[in-house]
């Protein structure tokens, strides 16, 4: 039984709640477990910048009590990156959706991965673009109706997990909205990663992804995830492999983005003995004192 | 998913339904395992057996609108919001 | 290459004021690291780079393309040498995001590309101008559109850099003809990016950079630095990102300090906020265009030269300004009347500043190599269209003085 030191209301923006999700839509249960995770950790609110890009997932930035930059679809990492290296100390949380994460941000996404700079990327995947009317996306995969594929989509989808690992993520899990408890403790690990970490969370979205295909509800769909999962190896996957394995894939340390540019900073200073205090940079050397 | 302290009935104090927030999506009432809530035909939830509460926390967490919270019996009021860090 | 005038074209006044002095602190430039107080033989674009670096850039982000690769080659040198930081990304919009986000934390950035990079920033440059972000973007054109021609220059993006971002807004875009004054023009556009919280373009030519001349550093304090404007609110009393102050600042908070506030593309609040409030939307939407539209004649700057008794004017500004001051010097000798204007704003496009030096002129030679970018620009300013001419070049080849004197007798009725 966790305890939560504090309650959810310390995190969030209180005065833009209710959200604007739609009801059973699981982007609040990734928020509610979130900001557990974040309370859990002991973080404080002005070490964190959320960085979202556009979509429904992108919204979660607004209701967080957090440095917040909701920046352009597909981009957020890209402006994450600029805050991180240049604010290293600083902890970067991206909410990112499929189509924002994959379509559009794709190319970002896996540069991102290949620096391994520490940024924890949470791919909200619900299989469809919400915020725009219910089209398909590149985690929708074959056989799915979306009001782009009105004769069922023919595009295969990406394995987000396989995706994060090959480009170089140093923590990669999947979960759900369903597994709530273990959504989470793997939440905490990612954001305690040094490096980057991508969190895949098959989210439900009853509105258009479940009533164009089967008129499925929230409880429905999350029953889906349910039954449709079973963890990584496990004996469950074992006998029926067609299931979606859920749970930690890579866990692994290598030398972080920032990190190793602070040792190009060493060698253009002459060694670390020479270093000397950024100039002209803001942060704590302008502020006078750590944030 | 964290040790399980077996729970006695009486470890919940109350259960806390934020209606503003709540938009009746009915995923507390489907996956309480002791069916602590109900609904009416609106959707609207009650909470008519509390006592049965055994304080798993899946409809705090499950809940999408964050409109549930479960106030334990033993434990003091938790640090209340507004304390800047 | 004809033979330009050493250095900065010799007399002329600068009419406007100086780099933007509102507001600066006692000058704290940075500390001597390499050449301040020097005097180097190097291309535009080091001259470019070395004007971030006095004005305190602490951020780079970039991706080569000809011909600007030169500025992110150095400043992945000499940023680390202050502890400062650079990356390249992995395209010219991840390059702009990214200085936008460290913008955020506090940082002076800077970003450098051409034409075809220029084209995909353009989503982000109208983020930063909405987000009302402090950055430097640098444009050194070469042939376009499309691949055009990486080693050739032309001056093709000039409305580009004006409205190739959606929907109404204005943009600060600069310019220089030599090494000393793009230095110069550089610090300004760090100047006027922190005094005005937008992004700001320094626009110029290939040819300008990489042509290797004169370049003497000044000493730190030298020229005056605006730096970032941080808000004097203290912790827990409720900041506004987004309240115009009295005088037009906006002063900042550094992600990470002590503020938490909501940084967007949408139209937002006072508090960074989104909302569709009309009344919010008009203020904001008036704000992004006024803030800078509505001072087009205190940001107007331009060198002059020769231009009191002045019978035919030519305008310019680039690397073609220096032959069109090559052709007025040589003509002065020879007692004709000309005079040059060498526009140093491109943007907001100073429409007073024109119309005054055209009012006496009998005719106005624009010299730009585009089709007339500017040109019709300044048709409009003037109070006689039908005076005005262009003299351009479109082959990627610098603008010589016999191009401008054959313009110049058909102007005076001689035929070629």
């Amino acid at each position: 039984m966790s305890e939560t030191k504090k309650p959810a209301g310390y995190y969030l923006r209180e005065r833009f709640m209710p959200h604007l999700w739609c009801a059973g839509c699981g982007h609040g249960t990734v928020l509610n477990g979130l900001v557990r995770s974040v309370d859990e950790l002991g973080l404080k609110k002005r070490e964190i910048v959320m960085v979202s890009g556009i979509g429904c997932s992108a919204r979660m930035a607004g209701y967080l009590d957090f440095h917040t930059l909701h920046t352009l679809h597909g981009r957020a990492l890209a402006f994450a990156t600029g805050v991180k290296l240049s604010r290293p100390e600083l902890k970067i949380i991206c909410p990112l959706g499929d189509g924002d994460a994959l379509a559009i941000g794709g190319n970002h996404f896996i540069h991102a991965a290949r620096r391994n700079i520490d940024i924890t990327v949470l791919i909200l995947n619900n299989r469809i673009y919400g915020m725009t009317g219910g089209q398909y996306s590149p985690l929708s995969g074959c056989g799915i109706d979306a009001t782009t594929a009105p004769y069922s989509s023919i595009d295969e989808a990406f394995d987000a997990v396989r995706l994060a690992t090959a480009s170089g993520a140093t923590f990669v899990a999947r979960t759900t909205t369903f597994h709530v408890h273990q959504m989470q403790q793997i939440l905490t690990q990612a954001i305690q990663h040094k490096g980057f970490s991508v969190v895949e969370v098959l989210s439900q979205c009853p509105t258009h992804f479940g009533r164009k295909n089967g008129g499925l509800e929230a409880v429905d769909m999350l029953k889906g995830y349910q039954q449709n999962t079973a963890p990584v190896g496990s004996k469950k996957l074992e006998n029926s492999p067609d299931l979606i394995p859920v749970g930690v894939f890579v866990d692994e340390e290598r030398a972080e983005y920032c990190d190793r540019y602070q040792g190009v900073i060493d060698r253009a200073q002459g060694g670390a003995a020479a270093r000397t205090a950024p100039v002209g940079q803001g942060g704590a050397a302008a502020q006078g004192g750590a944030p | 998913m964290g040790t399980k302290v077996s729970k006695s009935k009486n470890l919940i104090d109350s259960i806390l339904i934020n209606r503003e927030w709540c938009k009746r999506c009915g995923i507390c009432v489907a996956f309480c395992p002791k069916d602590v809530f109900e609904e009416d035909e609106e959707g609207t939830v009650s909470v008519p057996r509390p006592e049965d509460c055994i304080y798993c926390e899946l409809c705090e967490r499950l809940c999408p609108d964050l409109a549930i919270t479960l106030v334990p019996k033993s434990q003091p009021e938790t640090q209340t919001a507004g304390d800047a860090s | 290459m004809s033979n330009a005038t050493a250095g900065s074209p010799a007399s002329g006044t600068t009419p406007a004021s100086g780099p933007a002095t509102t507001g600066t602190t006692p000058a704290s430039g940075p500390a001597t690291t390499g050449t301040t107080g020097r005097t180097l033989c190097v291309p535009g674009n080091e001259a470019c780079a070395e004007g971030a670096l006095y004005a305190g850039v602490g951020f780079f982000a970039g991706y080569p393309i000809t011909p600007s690769s030169e500025i992110a080659e150095i400043m992945s040198r000499r940023l680390p040498e202050r502890g400062n930081r650079f990356i390249q990304m992995e395209d010219e919009i991840s390059s702009l995001c990214a200085i936008v986000g460290a913008s955020l934390t506090g940082s002076k950035v800077m970003t450098a590309t051409s034409g075809p990079g220029f084209s995909l920033m353009q989503e982000a440059l109208g983020y930063g101008i909405m987000a009302e972000i402090p950055l430097v973007i640098v444009d050194v054109m070469r042939g376009g559109p499309s691949t055009g021609m990486p080693t050739q220059g032309s001056q093709g993006d000039v409305n580009q850099v004006r409205w190739g971002t959606h929907g109404d807004h204005s943009i600060i875009a600069l310019t220089a003809s030599t090494n000393q004054t793009l230095f110069e023009t550089t610090v300004r556009a760090f100047n006027l990016a922190e005094t005005y919280r937008t992004p700001v373009v320094v626009l110029y030519d290939e040819m300008l950079g990489h042509l290797r001349e004169r370049l003497s550093i000044p000493e730190p304090g030298e020229l005056p630095l605006v730096e970032r404007l941080r808000t004097g609110v203290p912790e827990g009393v409720d900041y506004h990102p987004y309240l115009i102050r009295d005088d037009g600042r906006l002063p900042m908070s550094d992600f990470g300090g002590v503020h938490r506030y909501n940084v967007t593309g949408l139209y937002h609040d006072m508090w960074g906020f989104p909302s569709t409030d009309p009344h919010t939307v008009d203020d904001l939407a008036h704000h992004i265009y006024d803030k800078i539209e509505l001072r087009a004649d205190e940001l107007a700057q331009a060198q002059e030269f020769y231009m009191e008794d002045a019978e035919i004017v030519f305008i310019s500004y680039g690397s073609p300004a220096r032959t069109a001051h090559q052709v007025v010097h040589q003509a002065r000798m020879n007692g004709q009347r000309l005079g040059l204007l060498e526009l140093q704003t491109i943007w907001p496009f100073p429409a007073r500043m024109v119309r005054d030096a055209c009012r006496k002129a009998r005719a106005t030679i624009v010299v730009e190599m585009n089709m007339g970018q500017m040109y019709y620009h300044i048709r409009n300013a003037v109070e006689n269209p039908r005076s005005v001419f262009l003299s351009n070049r479109v082959d990627g080849r610098f603008i010589t003085p016999k191009d401008l004197r054959r313009v110049l007798r058909i102007v005076e009725g001689q035929g070629e």
